[in-house]
């Protein structure tokens, strides 16, 4: 199959854009929209929205998820906050200037027209979400109050306490409860995509295998949406929930829809540092905390004193030293690149030496305790169970962790993969964040996508197939990735070696952060990628899955996820190779500054990769889509 | 620095399916860090189990952040354990002490069937959310978000209602294995919003009864606010009793036109 990426970007000017696109889009009559299915899977932010908004309009829609229910997905853990760009607060914040942040936070590695969408529907998400009950922070005068977050100089961001994705996805998911409860919506819980079907080059539908008993099925559609989250949990120790996968995706991928910039990944700068070996997933801390909180290391790598006693002049502000102008609020991923150097030059905090403060002790004696309890307590209260230290007391301690992944799948402006019909949403596609994501903005992509992008582009699409016939799950085509599906996960039990999955998942998290990580080398990269499909063939030999195929097995489940993490992996670090510069969280340490800061090429990497299957991940084709800069200047991106 | 457990008795309850006989299997864990988390723990025992070529224990579990509300597990009797607000996964080893025997079942509630080991089917709470617990606002449309000022107050109120994780240990805690605590948490939460006002009567009726349907009645035990790791006070109930009784005594009709 020979790749286009065509981006489809409206012509005019970027204002006009997506107004031009609505205006122009075909429309399916109300009376015609029940004889479309449309499949989605993923029942997150993204998934949610896209259904409750799709089954509204009028469209049959099948929800799958591998969660017992709908209101699980992990966009329920976002702690800090939504973006919009309100401007509420009278503080000189604009569509244009969240366009704007996005791109620069990003580092210039996102397509501009599809960033700007992102901040122009952001309003319409705060309106959507308050009419239907989210219980957002409210001033004392009633109306809604706002905080600032990372890589911002404007007070846009929304939250409820430190649980804004949580109600966020409530919302959704009561709105999508709502259509179930009609009719309009099939929830399919604790099922999980195994496969994409595509017909005459057009995706045809999903197979699926239900966790219960075991059972593969395929469902034929007009249309699928893929929004079934990041990649993260390929590190291992990520602050994804232990389900996250990229399965779903990764099948799509196989199927033929090209996989973007896998190597930009965000290594959250603020979460509790791994305390123990058997440690399975870590622990985000806001970053909301970071309005308040001040990162800090002794200047002498020997100190032993708690720090309530270590002398102000014997500490280092890094951020507020290195990047004045934002402080505490510098982005992510040069946060994380600050407290890892300080760690590495052996000035770590802690027991084992791997952490940063993030001390409050200020904020308490300028505040209050009160207000200080106020805004953080839940986070704090979260702290104190995990890490056992009263962080009013003594300075939390924390450490990068993997956090989100900005690349995905591959779509243009209309959201649709490069195999017309299959979609792709929220962080499962690449489009908005280019090399890192600002704080508080996963979860407007997310809304934007399901509740106002989807919406319209799917209609376009399908309005030209009106009472033309689809292939059904009778196809042959279906009925060979049923077999081929059964066969690979009887596959797994019948290896019948020594090691677990977890085994290998350990194994290969370590890897990919030891050279995939915070900092990149050509010489780091090459060896993963040595020793990955060696480890991938030990997998394929001594993979040990206890049980069978016809009943729930957790074990069975956890070997696909981490077969096709295995697959993601090599095809990350051959991207992060193929990318000869720094940008955003993809940090290669040939390409900095005296000063350490990433150091971009955009004469030659300006574009965004896209990669083709070929078989065997290690030999996957390269495509480009050039990024043109029409509205904004590329510019080195400043935080000092 | 971490310090280790030693000799843990674990009895875990088996059950290979919804129709089977279940029992309880011992294990004896010989060491864990007291950094490690309850799950963690029984992570560290399924990599063993499957060392041994046995089957791991099924259970549910996610997030391990305390908010997805997917873990369960009744530990020594308590549901989510014994440290008050806090969800099974945020439950640490350094809450016991070495030489402990600790009990794990899962949610026993009629409306909860297992389907395997401590894993449980808690669709029944679905049901009752997509019966009403929700605010009919289709997408597009909405006013500004700031038309309708909210009295702090209220929207603090609402908020603490609207913690709740759906975890079902309300239900698990109750000798009538009773949803009164998840369903009135909901309703609090929509029914003290002005967005909330147009259905709330409708709303309340809805989700009362299809609760009804599948779970047993309240008689003010406490048990589950004790049991929540969100701590929803039982307050809430009060709040739902007050409003079914009105929406069974007044014309619905009568009271959407005023």
């Amino acid at each position: 199959m020979t790749i286009t990426l065509n981006s489809k970007i409206p012509a005019g000017s970027i204002n006009d854009k997506w107004n031009t696109y609505k205006e122009d889009a075909k429309l399916v009559a109300p009376g015609n929209k029940r004889k479309f299915k449309v499949i989605v899977v993923g029942s997150g932010l993204a998934g949610a929205s896209a259904a409750a908004t799709m089954a509204e309009l009028g469209y049959q829609v099948d929800v799958f998820t591998f969660h017992d229910s709908p209101r699980r997905a992990h966009s329920i853990a976002a702690q800090g906050g939504i973006n919009a760009a309100k401007n509420y607060q009278g503080d000189g914040d604009s569509v244009h200037r969240l366009f704007y942040d996005t791109i620069k936070g990003g580092d210039f590695r996102s397509r501009e027209a599809n960033v700007h969408r992102l901040a122009e529907v952001s309003v319409n998400i705060i309106d959507q979400m308050v009419s239907q009950g989210v219980p957002f922070a409210r001033e004392y005068g009633g109306m809604l109050d706002n905080r600032s977050f990372g890589g911002a100089q404007v007070s846009r961001t929304f939250y409820a306490r430190g649980q804004t994705g949580q109600q966020l996805l409530l919302g959704a998911y009561q709105q999508l409860a709502r259509q179930i409860g009609l009719g309009n919506v099939r929830m399919f819980n604790r099922t999980e995509l195994v496969d994409v079907v595509t017909i005459e080059g057009r995706c045809a539908g999903i197979v699926t295998r239900d966790l219960v008993n075991g059972e593969v099925v395929s469902h034929s559609a007009h249309a699928v949406v893929m929004a079934t989250g990041g990649y993260g949990n390929v590190f291992y120790l990520s602050t994804n929930a232990m389900a996250c996968n990229v399965t779903a995706a990764w099948r799509a991928h196989r199927n033929g829809a090209t996989f973007a910039n896998p190597c930009y990944t965000q290594i959250h700068p603020t979460c509790i540092p791994q305390s123990d070996p058997t440690q399975s997933k870590l622990t985000l801390m806001s970053e909301s905390l970071r309005n308040d909180g001040r990162v800090w290391v002794p200047q002498n790598p020997d100190e032993t004193r708690p720090a309530s006693q270590v002398p102000e002049a014997e500490r280092d502000y890094i951020l507020e030293r290195l990047y004045p102008s934002y402080g505490n609020l510098a982005p992510r991923d040069i946060s994380s690149r600050a407290a890892k150097r300080s760690v590495d030059s052996g000035r770590g905090v802690g027991p084992l030496k791997n952490g940063v403060y993030l001390d409050f002790s200020d904020a308490i004696n300028r505040l209050g305790k009160d207000v200080v309890e106020e805004r953080y307590g839940n986070l704090f209260e979260m702290y104190e169970r995990i890490a056992g230290e009263n962080p009013y007391d003594m300075p939390m301690r924390i450490y990068p962790a993997s956090h989100y992944t900005m690349g995905g799948l591959w779509v243009d402006y209309e959201l649709m993969t490069n195999i017309p019909g299959l979609y792709a949403a929220g962080e499962a596609n690449f489009s908005d964040h280019g090399a890192n994501r600002l704080g508080a903005s996963a979860l407007m992509q997310g809304l934007a996508d399901g509740y106002f992008v989807l919406p319209y582009t799917i209609g376009n699409y399908l309005a030209p197939m009106l009472n033309k016939p689809i292939p059904g799950t009778d196809h042959p085509a279906f009925k060979a990735a049923e077999l081929a599906a059964q066969a690979r996960y009887q596959g797994y039990v019948d290896i019948k070696g020594t090691r677990s999955p977890d085994y290998f998942h350990r194994e290969v998290g370590r890897i990919i952060w030891d050279y995939c990580g915070m900092e990149r080398t050509q010489q780091g990269l090459e060896k993963a990628l040595s020793e990955l499909p060696a480890l991938y063939e030990e997998f394929q030999k001594d993979l040990r899955v206890t049980g069978d195929t016809e009943s729930m097995n957790q074990t069975l489940e956890k070997a696909g996820r981490v077969d096709d993490f295995f697959q993601l992996g090599m095809l990350m670090c051959r991207d992060a190779l193929e990318r000869e510069e720094s940008c955003g969280g993809h940090f290669r340490a040939e390409y900095q500054t005296d000063e350490g800061e990433a150091t971009r090429d955009d004469e030659k990497f300006a574009h965004v990769a896209a990669w083709e299957w070929t078989g065997d991940p290690t030999k996957s084709i390269r495509h480009k889509e050039e990024l043109n800069f029409e509205a904004i200047h590329l510019a080195t991106r400043s935080y000092k | 620095m971490s310090n280790h457990l030693k000799d843990l008795k674990l009895k875990i309850w088996r059950q290979s399916g919804p129709a089977a006989k279940g029992h309880f299997e011992d294990h004896i864990m010989p060491e864990i860090s007291d950094e490690a988390s309850f799950l963690e723990m029984l992570d560290v025992l399924n990599e063993g189990l499957i060392g041994e070529n046995k089957l791991p224990v099924v259970f549910d579990h996610d997030c391990r952040e305390g908010i997805c509300g997917t873990c369960s597990l009744m530990i020594n009797g308590q549901a989510h354990g014994p440290e008050r607000s806090t969800a099974t996964c945020q439950l640490h080893m350094r809450k016991f002490k070495s030489g402990d025997e600790i009990v794990i079942e899962p949610w026993r509630a009629s409306a909860f069937p297992i389907i395997k080991d401590l894993m449980v089917d808690r669709s029944a709470f679905d049901r009752i959310i997509e019966s009403g617990g929700f605010i009919s606002a289709n997408t597009g449309g909405a006013p500004d978000a700031n038309l309708i000022p909210i009295p702090k107050s209220v929207a603090d109120a609402a908020m603490d209602s609207a913690q709740c994780i759906g975890c079902g240990a309300c239900v698990a805690a109750c000798p009538n294995g009773a949803a009164n605590l998840f369903t009135a948490a909901k309703i609090a939460h929509l029914n003290l919003l002005p967005q909330g006002q147009a259905e709330r009567y409708k709303r309340t009726e809805a989700m009362v009864e299809t609760m009804d349907e599948y779970f047993g009645s309240c008689t003010n035990h406490g048990e589950c606010e004790a049991a929540c790791p969100k701590e929803i006070s039982i307050d809430v109930i009060a709040l739902m009793n007050k409003d079914y009784r009105k929406s069974k005594l007044k014309n619905r009709k009568e009271i959407s036109r005023s």
